[in-house]
């Protein structure tokens, strides 16, 4: 795998590309994420076809604030490919990729549901653990552990 | 919910309470007739926060949480878990150790399997096999009992190694086990593999096929049933999965007999393994000799106030962990069980992930039943083999 097509493909929409312990991490701009992830996807070199995982991280108080984690996976040539993106707190908006994997559907869901973090233009954008009524995202670090909303 | 008579189609719950959706699972079903329309899932009913608990829990303490998730494939859990730990802080495991992981693992991927063929064939309207499956299961489970003290949740891996080694009575009970267990499974394949009401019920029922399967996500039994031989003991082995000699069964057509069948043959291949592996056992520690995480043997702790002040950390503080991240991945019965733990470099996990297969798996569902029977609907739930304590966390 030659990580430096994504550099020079992308150049400054990238932050950073690491490895550490045989992982691959790569940091990305906002505004190029589903350019990239569709290059990741369908690039002969990469071929990550399969979405692994989709998570957030909270940094607080790091600034900026979020991280969302996506594990891309490619079942041709075996390798694993992990993708940040930075998400500001007074801004945690970021595109959907619904449109690349169907998976990411659920995975985007709960990310919304427990971090607060919005997927723009996700087909149906709700709660999916929680209840429709409930308020807070329980995952962030302000939320506390007990004491909320207990009956 | 209702019964609008000016509608042609009408809605009803499936679930929460019904016991062909395996725990909490409630779909809401739009059906004309008999036929689904349209389907949409609830979940979250089981959902206890334990992520959101693991970045309140040392390291240690998290292996108890950890067999929350899929009741039913606990020590899966735990190796997910341990592995993951052990990745991140670079720790060496004893051969024994692996060796006796495997065979644990692959124990519990046949008592998960047989657990969900007897449900699944009573969802069906075969009442006698359960009765097999549990005969079998419930033999594991005492091999389970008798090693760890637990049948249901054992806690016993440990980061670093096991809790304890195992003893004479587990080799006997496993080798009484094994030796049976093929002319068990033909059993159970004379009950359903050719009966004509069962191939009549699941057969071309709930196709998901491996385009499909891997643009969602899904993984395991599911996968390889669709012609995908992809399984991670395979492709990325871990805990000498490598030294073991097993095939991958696959089917063709990614529907629900093909599920039946890709899980029967993994029964018969994992009985292979835990052969091979307390056969082959080696001699040696079951603990690795790494003073960050393994506590100090109990001798020691009345004559070395080195190791009683060492053993005190550990359990009142825990250990702390380089800071990084790291996503490490293994073969549960159901599908790719994944961690993904980021340390700041204290006691406890600044983010603990889980990739829950169950969760991803079950996305499946409205694509393999819409425009399908009701009665359908309830073989794809059974095939898909979710556990709602994963899907909801």
């Amino acid at each position: 795998m030659n990580i430096d097509l994504i550099r020079e493909k992308f150049g400054a929409g990238i932050d950073g590309v690491t490895m550490v312990r045989s992982e691959i991490t790569v940091t990305a701009r906002r505004d190029i994420l589903i350019p990239l992830l569709r290059f990741l996807k369908e690039e002969e070199e990469f071929a990550c076809d399969f979405l692994t995982d989709l998570c957030g991280v909270d940094y607080l108080p790091a600034v900026p604030r979020f991280q969302v984690v996506y594990h891309l996976y490619s079942l041709n040539y075996k390798h694993r490919l992990r993708v940040k993106v930075a998400l500001e707190e007074s801004d945690p908006v970021v595109d959907s990729c619904v449109s690349l994997w169907a998976g990411a559907d659920w995975h985007e869901r709960e990310c919304f549901d427990l971090f607060g973090i919005v997927f723009r233009r996700h087909p149906n954008l709700q709660r999916i653990l929680l209840p429709t009524d409930f308020a807070g995202h329980p995952l962030r670090k302000d939320f506390p552990l007990a004491g909320v909303q207990e009956q | 919910m209702g019964w609008d008579m000016s509608e042609r189609t009408m809605k009803i719950n499936l679930g929460p309470h019904h016991p062909s959706t395996h725990g909490v699972l409630r779909v809401v079903l739009e059906l004309d007739g008999e036929t689904v329309v349209d389907a949409h899932p609830d979940i979250g009913f089981l959902h206890r926060g334990i992520e959101k608990l693991a970045e309140h829990r040392s390291y240690h303490q998290f292996i108890v949480l950890s067999d929350r998730l899929d009741y039913l494939a606990a020590m899966s859990n735990n190796l997910a878990y341990v592995t993951t730990i052990e990745k991140l802080m670079e720790i060496d495991i004893p051969k024994r150790a692996r060796y006796i992981r495997v065979a644990l693992a692959e124990l519990q991927r046949i008592a998960s399997h047989l657990f969900w063929l007897g449900t699944h064939a009573h969802d069906l309207g075969a009442m006698t096999p359960l009765f097999y499956m549990l005969r079998e299961r419930e033999a594991i489970m005492d091999i389970f009992e008798s090693l760890t003290g637990s049948r249901l949740t054992p806690s016993f891996m440990r980061i670093g190694g096991l809790a304890a080694d195992i003893d004479g009575d587990f080799i006997g009970a496993v080798k009484a086990f094994t030796d049976t267990f093929a002319d068990r499974v033909d059993d159970y394949e004379t009950l359903l593999t050719a009966n004509p009401i069962w191939k009549s019920r699941t057969k071309g029922v709930g196709v998901l096929d491996a385009d499909a399967c891997i643009n969602l996500g899904v993984t395991g039994p599911m996968l390889r049933s669709a012609g995908n031989d992809w399984d991670i003991r395979k492709s990325h082995p871990y805990s000498s999965y490598e030294e073991f000699h097993f095939e991958i069964p696959t089917g063709p057509a990614g529907d629900v007999y093909d599920r039946y069948l890709v899980r029967i043959g993994e029964m018969r291949e994992s009985a292979k393994i835990i052969r091979q592996a307390v056969d082959g056992l080696p001699e040696g520690p079951w603990l690795a000799k790494d003073a960050r995480t393994v506590f100090p043997e109990k001798g020691e702790l009345q004559n070395n106030i080195a190791a009683l002040i060492r053993h005190f950390g550990l359990v009142m503080e825990g250990f702390k962990v380089p800071p990084g991240e790291v996503y490490n991945s293994i073969e549960s019965p159901r599908g790719e069980l994944g961690f993904y733990i980021v340390s700041d470099g204290g006691a406890r996990p600044l983010r603990l992930r889980v990739r829950p297969p169950s969760f991803v798996n079950l996305q499946g569902l409205v694509r393999m039943i819409r425009g399908k029977l009701l009665s359908d609907a309830v073989a794809v739930i059974g095939a898909i083999d979710i556990v709602l304590a994963e899907v909801d966390r």
